[in-house]
């Protein structure tokens, strides 16, 4: 049987902006893949508590509040610390040119900005994942 | 609106048009695309004429500026008396920082202020709540407590600026806040004038910042109601905002038709506590969003107008002022593109002439770089400049609703109401708004729609310009707007020095006063305002409210 | 022994995790550790709740655990969301209703999508529960929206199932579909604060009074608000007794058997059938077969009886 792929879509943080969340969830959906939504308002250790029992292959993190460089890196941190740097960790949002090479470093693989096409995101993940 | 002799010709000539001239001239040069449809998916036809407005009664269904029913404009002298006030949405960082850009926006002709928080205050905790983490005046400026709010409007005359405050959750707190300040600095409160969001029901729909669950959500709301047109008379103690719920990815029909029912349940739950409605409809205010499909955009803010007149009078309102709709615009956020930035300057321009050919009484242009990041001081200048454009040199202003009368204008504003009702309808079969909202009826109604428009623009179905059409290479020269790194230190250490420095006595008394009577049915503005007095924090007292009444959980819906 | 099936005996998330997809993925190396940790398994009570879309299951599950939890029980939850027929895929959600739960590390919340596989999915939560209860989870709660057969037959697993409804949602007694009805051993009305409770619990008693053939045990209808943390204790207390009616009337052994049974006869079904579709030696012959029915040179039952006698020879 052909192995799914998993993915967590995650919103940290306080801003309530899941329109983009919702959409990139619906377009991996769409392409086949099965995506646990967390909804709103999640803390870092949230995720990736969630990221290990549903044993996801890609990690999504949505932000539109600006604090993103704060909050993901909460997230890859604690999954270096839990030894899953094998889940592939991607994020979107209002993110300025400027942070995306200190993401990238910091473990977030892909950053998707206003404008992306939904469907670079899934080809994106379908060639990135790692297990 | 015509004889029917008349019309008889009008259709005669157009078939013969329509068969004659327009589809031989399609054939050899046919139609650009295959349908011609708004962003609500209305079709559009090649023509229209008098026969798609001959139903309408002039005097019935379109009136006069400043009369039922409201279709051409609330006032009777529209833009010729008084433009619309400019009021440009800000806050980032500390107080002291955003207090400095409203001196600035005040010095080039802005003539109301707007004050846009950051989500740690939007959701009631204070800077230093450790949700809080990461957040500090990143989307707007943070406010924890009277002190801050002090510093946010020092030297600002505030008895002649009005302010509106995008607050929701904490709107009673945050806008207690305000009046004291007002009070401290001698201010009377009749003196005040502004608006406070106050719009629970859109952030269930669509923004999503909530605290409290919808029943004492509303008794906050109906509680700044009757406070406000008691005792702070200028004061519009709600705008009912279409805004977010149109961000989130909804049509204009769903905008509208969401935000007119939210408003109504407004009004009833204020008639239920026993609240007269010409009392306190007239300060009801309204909030749009003003997107990139002119004509729709146009039509849509004439039908609002026209649908909450009718609506009121069924509920028994009687005087104008209870009719009559006033509403902010802003223009669309989620239309701003990353790619090619200045570009934007040209979509806000034709999204604030909608919104001006709609008749706003306020309006929000929004810079050229909010899809990269916070406004820079120059691209929040020119997005001033661009209203002042259109003031002043357009020519726009010198008659009232100047497309009244088209036949187009007049068709597309008919279907927009006829659509709205259908929504009313389907709402009603869900027992109502907050029914609807907890069987995520509307948040589904959103997400779809928005998926929809999403998937148009990357099959190329819809063009966005610099998107998924005429694409280039750039350099990014757009200037990032730099924050007070020390800001957030600085506003934690105040707050500490402020638990410190109060007097406690008084501050547990008045929180304990305030947990009593949300626990009971009194109005509780009061005890708000006592609190806020004795500098209790916006955390510390919303924590009173959470323990009380608990927080809301969103349905799953996505 | 296994070195997952050893870690998931002392209750490692990770290894539970993965665990549990590799039993999804149908492994091999599933089978190995399945084996080893069966021995370990039998303890947990399994809860089955199902309902239409609305009826506040998810926030009922949420109260549910963490009543379970002040108790000091580890809680399991498999929350089964419906594949997309036309993609494969699937937006799992429920799991925003518990995300208080999330970093309770008494709690493991496992979201699956059903994929369509007939027999598959039972098979798959056969797996999970087995897994989670050799983690040491001492109650296992699987979810399903009580609408297509799949659904209803995964519940059967169950030890204690419980049906939850909604008063106002139109009909949402005739929106379920039938047979999930009858399967019932708690019957909750959720959502007790709005009109329409009555006649809701009306229409559920009386057809308490006419389905339930059980002469020993009448089905309970509860009502609960479960936002308000109204009516769960109670909901428990029925559970609990609902299990003391298992074990003194020997049901639960039978109830036992029969899973057991359905597990052996699903594990024979799907390998058989993996033995027959996806070894390569048959793929040629059954290709040729198939050409063969379609020239109307064989028919199809004679087709079946060549392959299956080069099985059983």
């Amino acid at each position: 049987m052909e192995r799914k792929i998993r993915v967590l879509i995650a919103k940290p943080g306080l801003d309530g902006h899941d329109r983009g969340a919702k959409i990139v969830a619906r377009a991996l959906r769409d392409a086949g893949m099965e995506v646990v939504y967390t909804g709103l308002h999640q803390t870092a250790d949230m995720i990736v508590k969630t990221a290990v029992q549903e044993d996801v292959d890609v990690i999504g993190l949505s932000l539109l509040s600006g604090a993103h460089m704060t909050l993901f890196m909460d997230v890859t941190r604690l999954l270096k610390g839990k030894d899953m740097e094998d889940v592939l960790v991607v994020g979107g949002g209002v993110i300025p040119e400027e942070d995306i090479p200190k993401l990238k470093k910091a473990g977030i693989a892909g950053v998707f900005g206003p404008g992306t096409r939904i469907e670079d995101i899934v080809e994106f993940v379908r060639k990135n994942v790692k297990r | 609106m015509y004889e029917k002799r008349e019309l008889n010709k009008i259709r005669d000539k157009r078939v013969d048009w329509e068969e004659n001239c327009y589809s031989n001239m399609a054939k050899e040069c046919p139609e650009r695309k295959n349908k011609f449809e708004n962003l609500s998916a209305t079709k559009i036809k090649n023509v229209y004429t008098p026969e798609d407005i001959a139903h309408l009664d002039y005097i019935k269904d379109m009136g006069f500026p400043g009369g039922y029913p409201f279709l051409r404009g609330v006032y009777s002298t529209m833009y010729r008396g008084r433009l619309w006030t400019m009021r440009q949405f800000a806050g980032f960082g500390s107080a002291e920082e955003t207090n400095q850009r409203y001196k600035y926006l005040l010095e080039h002709g802005e003539t109301g202020l707007s004050v846009a928080f950051d989500y740690p205050t939007l959701y009631g905790y204070d800077t230093d709540n450790p949700l809080a983490r990461g957040e500090f005046g990143k989307c707007g400026v943070a406010i924890s407590s009277l002190q801050d709010m002090e510093i946010l409007f020092s030297d600002i005359p505030i008895d002649k600026v009005t302010t509106s405050m995008t607050i929701n959750g904490p709107a009673a707190i945050v806008w207690g806040f305000y009046i004291a300040n007002a009070e401290n600095r001698g201010i009377s409160k009749n003196a005040i004038g502004g608006t406070i969001q106050n719009d629970i029901l859109k952030e269930y729909i669509a923004q999503k910042s909530f605290i409290f669950p919808p029943e004492p959500s509303m008794r906050l709301i109906v509680d700044t109601f009757e406070y406000g047109f008691k005792q702070v008379p200028r004061w519009n103690t709600i705008s009912i905002s279409g805004y977010h719920i149109r961000e989130a990815g909804s049509t204009a029909i769903q905008e509208l038709a969401f935000t007119l029912g939210d408003g109504l349940e407004y009004v009833k739950s204020a008639m239920e506590r026993g609240l007269l409605i010409d009392e306190f409809a007239p300060r009801l205010s309204f909030f749009f969003n003003a997107h990139s499909d002119f004509f729709e955009e146009i039509a849509k803010y004439r039908a609002a107008r026209r649908i909450w007149a009718k609506e009121l009078k069924k509920l028994g309102a009687k005087k104008d002022r209870s009719l009559l709709m006033r509403f902010h615009t802003q223009t669309a956020g989620c239309s701003l593109t990353a790619q090619q930035p200045e570009i934007n300057i040209v979509r806000v321009t034709m999204q604030a002439l909608a919104a001006v050919l709609g008749g706003t009484q306020s309006l929000h242009t929004n810079s050229m770089d909010e899809a990269l990041a916070l406004p820079s001081e120059k691209a929040a200048r020119i997005a001033l400049r661009t209203q002042q454009i259109i003031a002043e040199e357009s020519g726009v202003t010198d008659t009232i609703d100047p497309l009244g009368g088209s036949y187009y204008i007049e068709w597309l504003t008919d279907k927009i109401e006829e659509e709205t009702y259908k929504y009313f309808d389907k709402v009603k079969r869900f027992g109502g708004v907050i029914p609807a909202i907890e069987n995520g009826f509307f948040q589904r109604e959103i997400a779809e729609s928005a998926y929809k428009y999403q998937k148009e623009i990357d099959k190329k179905e819809r063009t966005i310009v610099g998107v998924n059409q005429y694409k280039m290479d750039e350099e990014l020269s757009i200037p990032i707007l730099e924050m007070d790194e020390k800001g957030e230190h600085r506003q934690i250490n105040r707050l500490k020095k402020l638990r410190k420095d109060r007097n406690q006595s008084k501050f547990d008394r008045n929180l304990k006063r305030l947990r009593k009577a949300a626990e009971g049915d009194e109005n509780l503005m009061p005890y708000i305002l006592d609190c806020v007095h004795s500098y209790a924090t916006l955390g510390e007292t919303c924590d009173v409210l959470r323990e009380v009444f608990g927080e809301y959980k969103e349905p799953a819906i996505y | 022994m296994n070195d997952i099936a050893s870690k998931v005996l002392k209750g490692d998330p990770r290894s539970v995790a993965r665990l549990i997809t590799l039993a999804e993925n149908s492994s091999p190396e599933a089978a190995g550790a399945m084996k080893d940790i069966h021995l370990h398994t039998g303890d947990a009570h399994v809860i089955g709740i199902t309902g239409v879309m609305g009826s506040g299951k998810s926030t009922l599950i949420c109260e549910l655990t963490r009543e379970y939890r002040r108790q000091g029980l580890e809680v399991g939850i498999i929350a089964i969301d419906p594949t997309s027929p036309f993609s494969g895929g699937a937006l799992l959600g429920d799991r925003i209703r518990m995300m208080e739960l999330a970093t309770d590390n008494g709690v493991f919340i496992r979201s699956m999508g059903t994929r369509g596989m007939l027999g598959g999915l039972t098979t798959a939560v056969y797996d999970v529960v087995e897994i989670l209860d050799a983690a040491g989870k001492d109650i296992v709660i699987v979810e399903t929206v009580g609408v297509g057969q799949a659904e209803v037959d995964v519940i059967k697993i169950a030890d204690t199932t419980i049906v939850v409804l909604v008063p106002g949602l139109g009909d949402s007694i005739q929106t379920i579909k039938a047979g999930v009805m009858e399967i019932a051993d708690i019957y909750v009305v959720n959502k007790a604060d709005r009109s329409g409770v009555e006649q809701t619990l009306a229409e559920v008693e009386s057809l308490v009074d006419i389905a339930c053939t059980n002469k020993d045990r009448k089905t309970p209808v509860l009502t609960t608000v479960a936002k308000e943390n109204k009516g769960v204790v109670e909901l428990i207390d029925e559970i609990n007794k609902h299990k003391k009616y298992l074990k003194k009337s020997k049901m639960f052994e039978v109830q036992r058997r029969k899973r057991y049974e359905a597990e052996l006869v699903e594990i024979i079904r799907k390998r058989l059938m993996n033995f027959i579709f996806d070894e390569s030696k048959f793929k040629g012959k059954i290709e040729s077969l198939i050409d063969q029915i379609s020239n109307k040179e064989l028919d199809p039952y004679t087709a079946a009886d060549e392959i299956l006698g080069k099985i059983l020879k």
